[in-house]
């Protein structure tokens, strides 16, 4: 849940997030290496720092608008809405008060946001998580608007792009909640029928009950530089088993080095490279001029 | 009977004499054969997978193991089971394809185990598998849980095609621990969480998550042989209506009322179009 991820969040409120002595949000601090960065440039830079690669989180407004083609999206099933399965209620404040904030906060009905786009011009079905609502845990709301996504693109001959982000499960959805699980790897079994492409992106951060059903059993699964992705959240691991973590535990980097994820995109090549991805999968030329990996080697 | 709370039958769900998987193996199954590893890095005492023979027909079983004692606890891993373990799983269901045998599962663990080793061989990963592995089992599936349902560990054996729950099992999607550190932030006020995180077999049962409460006029640990006689009786009774209907409808099917049954599951509010 969200207390354990709560540093480093300054992208998702945009050029605001700077204190009140920097005028007009200008300038932006990097999170991590506290360069300061002109806004405009961090921008550009789709919010990576300039000085030290860090990739800052984003809203899901903001990572779409980065990825996909310009007013190529189309908001699918924006009219769902959590109910309160359990009438939940914790140290007196009922759930949907607490949905009701989460809502005023983050300016999202739930924390997921799907819908069709294109990219480079390959038409794709999208999904991206808000970490600001509650900090993507997946309720009954984000796993049927994930569901309902999966099968349109499928219906639709769209390749199917997620970008999965989760601090774990909603709490307040009890079982309901845990039962998204299996609800959103049988809706991607539409996907396979009709050998559509399947990729997942996974971006700081992403835990849980999401790492543990669709964000990985897709065709491809893809990472961010320096997201941290794992089952269990670092601090449990340290609180039950009393073990030092290493540096660079649960890091992308770290996945990649075990087997656990295919590639990690750096955030301004992410576009160029799930356009190539899609043609490659399914067998159509590619118009991307230079290849990836082959820069990356190149850059050694 | 007294009313319980959801506290007690957490208590009575995480009895350490409560009858545990191979107990059940032991009882229920003629002849049983315990089966071993992953095939890919080693054999998990988490979960154990075996074949045997339930009434007339050779069936797979595949289950958490808790200990008995804190000594086999230790061992067992407290029957937190880790990649391996669903690894395992999921070759035992290939197998259980191959040859056309029903498996039945029982779910009785804590959690998934949350540590180093386990994220660096891909929990996440092992469990997405082994998920997947059993909704697309090509062979009817049937779950109970007779214990502790913790999260997406349990899940992981769980999404059958019949989910049964003795009355003092519990599934939930943390522990009321975690649940109350998180939301109240205080572990001890866990009694509390349990009541308001509806986690009982009787709440899955009103929820039409879990298919039937099989009864415990004794709770399990003071009447272990009376509780898996009753689990083998519903066992019994459901694979048969499972294997009928997977006869009348065909694999493919049944394979879609499965799914169509876990696709179905959640509440919310869904405004118009505007």
């Amino acid at each position: 849940m969200r207390p354990r991820f709560r540093r480093r969040n300054v992208a998702s409120k945009g050029t605001e997030s700077l204190g009140p002595s920097i005028p007009d949000g200008l300038w932006s601090k990097c999170p991590r290496c506290r360069e300061l960065i002109y806004t405009r440039e961090f921008e550009r830079n789709h919010y990576v720092c300039p000085r030290c690669g860090y990739h800052a989180r984003l809203t899901a407004r903001q990572r779409i608008a980065l990825t996909v083609d310009p007013e190529s999206f189309v908001e699918w099933d924006a009219g769902l809405s959590p109910a309160d399965p359990l009438r939940f209620v914790a140290l007196g404040e009922p759930y949907p008060r607490k949905v009701a904030e989460a809502q005023e906060r983050s300016g999202e009905r739930e924390a997921l946001v799907t819908g069709a786009a294109t990219i480079l011009g390959v038409p794709v079905g999208l999904a991206v998580a808000e970490f600001g609502f509650l900090g993507a845990s997946m309720g009954s709301v984000f796993g049927e608007k994930f569901a309902r996504a999966a099968e349109r693109a499928a219906a639709e001959d769209r390749a199917f792009i997620v970008f999965a982000s989760s601090g774990g499960a909603r709490m307040h959805e009890g079982v309901f909640s845990l039962f998204q699980l299996p609800k959103t790897i049988v809706a991607v079994e539409s996907l396979s029928e009709r050998r559509l492409p399947f990729i997942t992106v996974l971006v700081d951060p992403c835990y849980g009950g999401v790492t543990a059903s669709f964000a990985t059993v897709a065709d491809l699964i893809l990472a961010e530089p320096g997201a941290m992705i794992g089952f269990a959240g670092p601090r449990v691991i340290e609180q039950v088993t009393r073990q030092k973590l290493p540096a660079g535990f649960q890091s992308a980097e770290f996945l990649l080095q075990h087997g656990m994820i295919d590639a990690i995109v750096p955030r301004p090549r992410l576009r160029e490279e799930l356009a190539h991805y899609i043609r490659l999968l399914t067998n159509q030329r590619s118009t991307s001029p230079v290849s990836f990996v082959t820069r990356q080697e190149s850059d050694r | 009977m007294m009313q319980l709370t959801a506290w007690d039958r957490v208590q009575l769900a995480r009895h350490q004499a409560r009858p545990h998987t191979l107990d059940y193996i032991t009882e229920l199954l003629e002849e049983p054969r315990e089966l071993h590893g992953d095939r890919l890095f080693r054999d998990d005492p988490a979960i154990v997978a075996a074949i045997g023979r339930f009434g007339t027909r050779s069936v797979i079983v595949l289950g958490h193991q808790k200990g008995a004692s804190t000594t086999e606890n230790v061992a067992r891993n407290f029957g937190m089971p880790r990649p391996e373990g669903y690894r395992k799983a999921i070759r035992i269901l290939h197998l259980a394809e191959k040859f056309g045998l029903p498996v039945i599962t029982f779910i009785d663990t804590p959690a998934a185990d949350p540590g180093l080793e386990s994220e660096e061989r891909g929990q996440a990963w092992a469990i997405s598998s082994c998920l997947q592995a059993f909704l697309r089992a090509q062979v009817p599936t049937l779950a109970v849980v007779i214990g502790e349902g913790g999260s997406g560990g349990a899940l992981a054996l769980a999404v059958c095609d019949r989910l049964l729950m003795l009355e003092n099992a519990i599934f939930a999607v943390a522990s009321p621990e975690a649940c109350a550190a998180i939301l109240w932030r205080d572990a001890a006020r866990a009694p509390e969480a349990a009541e308001t995180m509806r986690i009982t077999a009787q709440e899955l049962h009103r929820f039409g998550i879990a298919d039937e409460v099989i009864p415990e006029p004794a709770p399990a640990h003071l009447d272990a042989s009376g509780t898996i006689r009753r689990v083998g009786q519903a066992l019994e009774r459901h694979l048969e209506e499972l294997l009928q209907l997977w006869h009348e409808h065909g694999p493919a099917h049944a394979r879609q009322l499965r799914w169509a049954r876990y696709r179905a599951i959640g509440l919310w509010h869904e405004d118009p179009v505007t």
